[in-house]
């Protein structure tokens, strides 16, 4: 058995973001970049279930799309454990395009897991896995809080409203995973990050798929209004200033 | 929509995010940043949620030991044969660097462990001493420590008053060692003492052997997180293969102390950084006069000093860092640096202080802390006046010390 796990390049989420003058990129001197925490989470539980496995789960193989310089958080997932890498080279322009090029460069391995995050927390889009597994044909199962296997079967827990939902995909799908799918994720070893080195990290070229969303510009919320304070006991001012100041009611 | 906000963590007032004034990112590898991330989400996940308790009750998790060890925070620069990472000396400094924004006390288990127990076995011991120790030290299985204080000879050690004598077979040890960090959890420590001849040799102790205790010292106000304690030794057995076989006088200790001092000076970069990390955000939430008192320009200067202090104290800790690498740096440079270092982390703990008034003395905000445990590492592994001295000797080529 082999797993494939979608990884992708953000900023740290302590980072504060700026927006350039002009409102159409973000600043991104001194940002300090991590493996989307969803990722994160996601390539810990392949971990633990390819120790677990005794064997039947032969590899662990991060996947990225991006540019060169997203290969630190790639050897940092090597570090942390992932068996090799394999970075589509080029810039991630939106989900349709990253699902693509996914599906595209593994198309022969023939993974019978793909885990992806439920979103990445740079543009917070949620939508690369489902379009992921329509491109490979495959079953999807979203909102992912627990995956086990049980001898051939993967069994995953689906978070539902007010509870969750057990799932037996049949293999191979894509696992579209949220919160609580490990308890943490795993902190690389030095030894780990030693060995990282020698790990194989492939670069294929993108194919000629294109985006189907154009990007026009950023846009900050409102800075938020002054705002006045009314005494409880003053229902009247507070009716008139809705009724005329704000006009809605 | 899901944010994916950290943790939120009592003891972490505000977001670590330590100043990179002058770029130095751009000097350190991929590998050393990867290595930086690991060590520092393991001392937010771990130290941080429980070190001001540990210190406020004097009392050292010993879990860190173990953690640390699958961390691989010991001996990073051994080779894998031994258990170590195999990776340079920047690696080593920049580990050092995060575990001293944890703690000092976490730091000084780490340097304790590395430079003053891995590092002599390494490099003075025999085969088996490497084959069986090292491994376990490395791990985390084993804890060691190191004796050369002594209740009467701190800064000289020369005067060393712990003796071995030849019994044949093995050797007798008597004497008693002071201040040594782990002392009382320690399984196994390096000792030096003298020979019948008055020369310094090395020895690895065990914990179990008969004659050999280790009470712990009580009543510091500094390093509350980290075990301090005596080694007693009233006619230890020690077998002759425990000896080191072939260094011989204080070069042997000095060696280790070159290396562990290295450690310091990149460590207490880590404790500086913390402090200003929380100095200038809050001076930038606190307002006085109506104003952030990060507006009043008697606030700037302390912290335009600092940061230009800390971006000094990081540009000297790389420059050591590739001389060490490089097998260059000289036990001066590395005094000076040490002594540098860990003067700028005080001066910057005492000023970040300030800055926070009186939520300054509490513990809900790491200065205080930090400032204590600074008090020791600017007395061990060599006093201030100590390296002023060394670098003073190897500027004049006239010895002071005496
Ligand atoms: C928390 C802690 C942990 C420690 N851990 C260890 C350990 O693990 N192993 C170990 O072996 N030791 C350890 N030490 C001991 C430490 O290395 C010594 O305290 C240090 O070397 C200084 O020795 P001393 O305290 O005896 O001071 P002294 O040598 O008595 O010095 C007292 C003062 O006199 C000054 N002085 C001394 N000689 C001169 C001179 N020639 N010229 C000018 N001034 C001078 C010193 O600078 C200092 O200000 C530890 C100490 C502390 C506080």
């Amino acid at each position: 058995m082999k797993i494939l796990v979608c990884v992708s390049n953000v900023p740290d989420t302590t980072t504060k973001i700026k927006l350039s003058g002009d409102m159409h990129s973000v600043d991104l001197a001194n940002v300090q970049w991590i493996i989307n925490p969803w990722d994160e989470l996601a390539l810990t539980r392949a971990l633990e279930l390819k120790e677990a496995s005794e064997g039947k789960i032969e590899k662990v193989t991060v996947m990225l799309v991006g540019a060169k310089s997203a290969e630190p958080t790639m050897r940092k997932a090597l570090a942390i454990g992932a068996d090799d890498a394999v970075r589509v080279d080029a810039e991630p322009l939106d989900a349709y395009f990253v699902a693509g090029q996914i599906a595209g460069a593994i198309k022969d391995e023939n993974y019978d897991l793909v885990f992806c995050g439920i979103e990445s927390s740079d543009y917070n889009g949620s939508a690369m896995g489902s379009m992921l597994s329509e491109f490979m044909n495959i079953p999807s199962v979203s909102s992912v809080s627990k995956v086990e296997m049980d001898d051939d079967q993967i069994v995953v827990n689906r978070e539902i409203a007010g509870g969750f939902e057990v799932v037996v995909p049949e293999l191979p799908f894509v696992a579209i995973v949220q919160k609580g799918i490990t308890k943490e994720p795993r902190i690389p070893s030095m030894r780990g990050i030693m060995m990282a080195r020698k790990k194989p990290l492939k670069v294929v070229e993108a194919s000629g798929l294109e985006a189907l969303t154009e990007f026009v510009k950023y846009e900050p919320p409102q800075p938020k209004a002054a705002c006045k304070m009314i005494d409880a006991d003053n229902v009247a001012e507070l009716v008139d200033l809705l009724h005329n100041e704000a006009k809605i009611i | 929509m899901f944010i994916f906000a950290p943790t939120k963590n009592n003891n972490m007032p505000y977001p670590y995010n330590p100043p990179d004034y002058f770029q130095i990112d751009e000097l350190l590898s991929e590998e050393h940043k990867i290595v930086r991330s690991a060590i520092r989400d393991w001392v937010n996940r771990s130290v941080v949620p429980v070190i001001d308790q540990a210190a406020h009750e004097h009392k050292f998790h010993e879990r860190f030991i173990k953690e640390l060890g699958e961390l691989g925070a010991f001996g990073p620069f051994i080779p894998t044969e031994y258990g170590g990472a195999g990776m340079d000396h920047i690696a080593y400094g920049v580990i050092m660097t995060e575990l001293e924004r944890g703690d000092s006390a976490i730091r000084s288990t780490a340097s304790v462990h590395t430079s003053l127990v891995m590092y002599p076995i390494f490099t003075f011991g025999s085969e088996e001493q490497k084959r069986k120790y090292l491994p376990g030290l490395a791990s985390g299985d084993l804890i060691g420590c190191f004796g050369l204080t002594e209740p009467n000879q701190g800064s000289d050690p020369g005067g060393m008053e712990a003796k071995i004598k030849d019994m044949g077979g093995h050797y007798l040890l008597n004497g008693a060692k002071m201040w040594i960090t782990n002392s009382s959890i320690a399984d196994i420590a390096v000792v030096w003492a003298k020979d019948e001849n008055g020369i310094v040799r090395g020895m690895v102790v065990e914990k179990e052997w008969t004659g050999f205790s280790a009470p712990e010292t009580h009543n510091k106000w500094s390093l509350r997180a980290s075990v301090t304690g005596e080694l007693v030794f009233d006619d230890v057995k020690v077998p002759k293969e425990n000896v080191f076989p072939e260094i011989k006088g204080l070069k042997g200790p000095l060696m280790c102390l070159n290396s562990a001092r290295y450690g310091i000076a990149w460590g207490a970069i880590g404790a500086a950084m913390d402090c200003y990390n929380t100095a200038l955000q809050y001076s930038l939430e606190r307002k006085q006069f109506n104003k952030p008192i990060a507006a009043f320009q008697l606030q700037q200067k302390k912290l335009a000093e600092i940061v230009t202090e800390i971006t000094k104290a990081q540009l000297l800790a790389w420059r050591l860092g590739k001389l060490k690498n490089e097998g260059k740096a000289t036990p001066a440079q590395i005094s000076m640096a040490k002594c540098n270092n860990v003067e700028m982390a005080l001066n910057v703990a005492r000023e970040s202080r300030q800055i926070l008034g009186a939520m300054g003395i509490t513990g809900d905000f790491p200065i205080m802390r930090h400032m204590m445990n600074l008090e020791s590492v600017i007395t061990y592994e060599g006093t201030h006046d100590i390296h002023l001295l060394i670098t003073g000797s190897d500027i004049t080529g006239i010895h002071a010390f005496e």
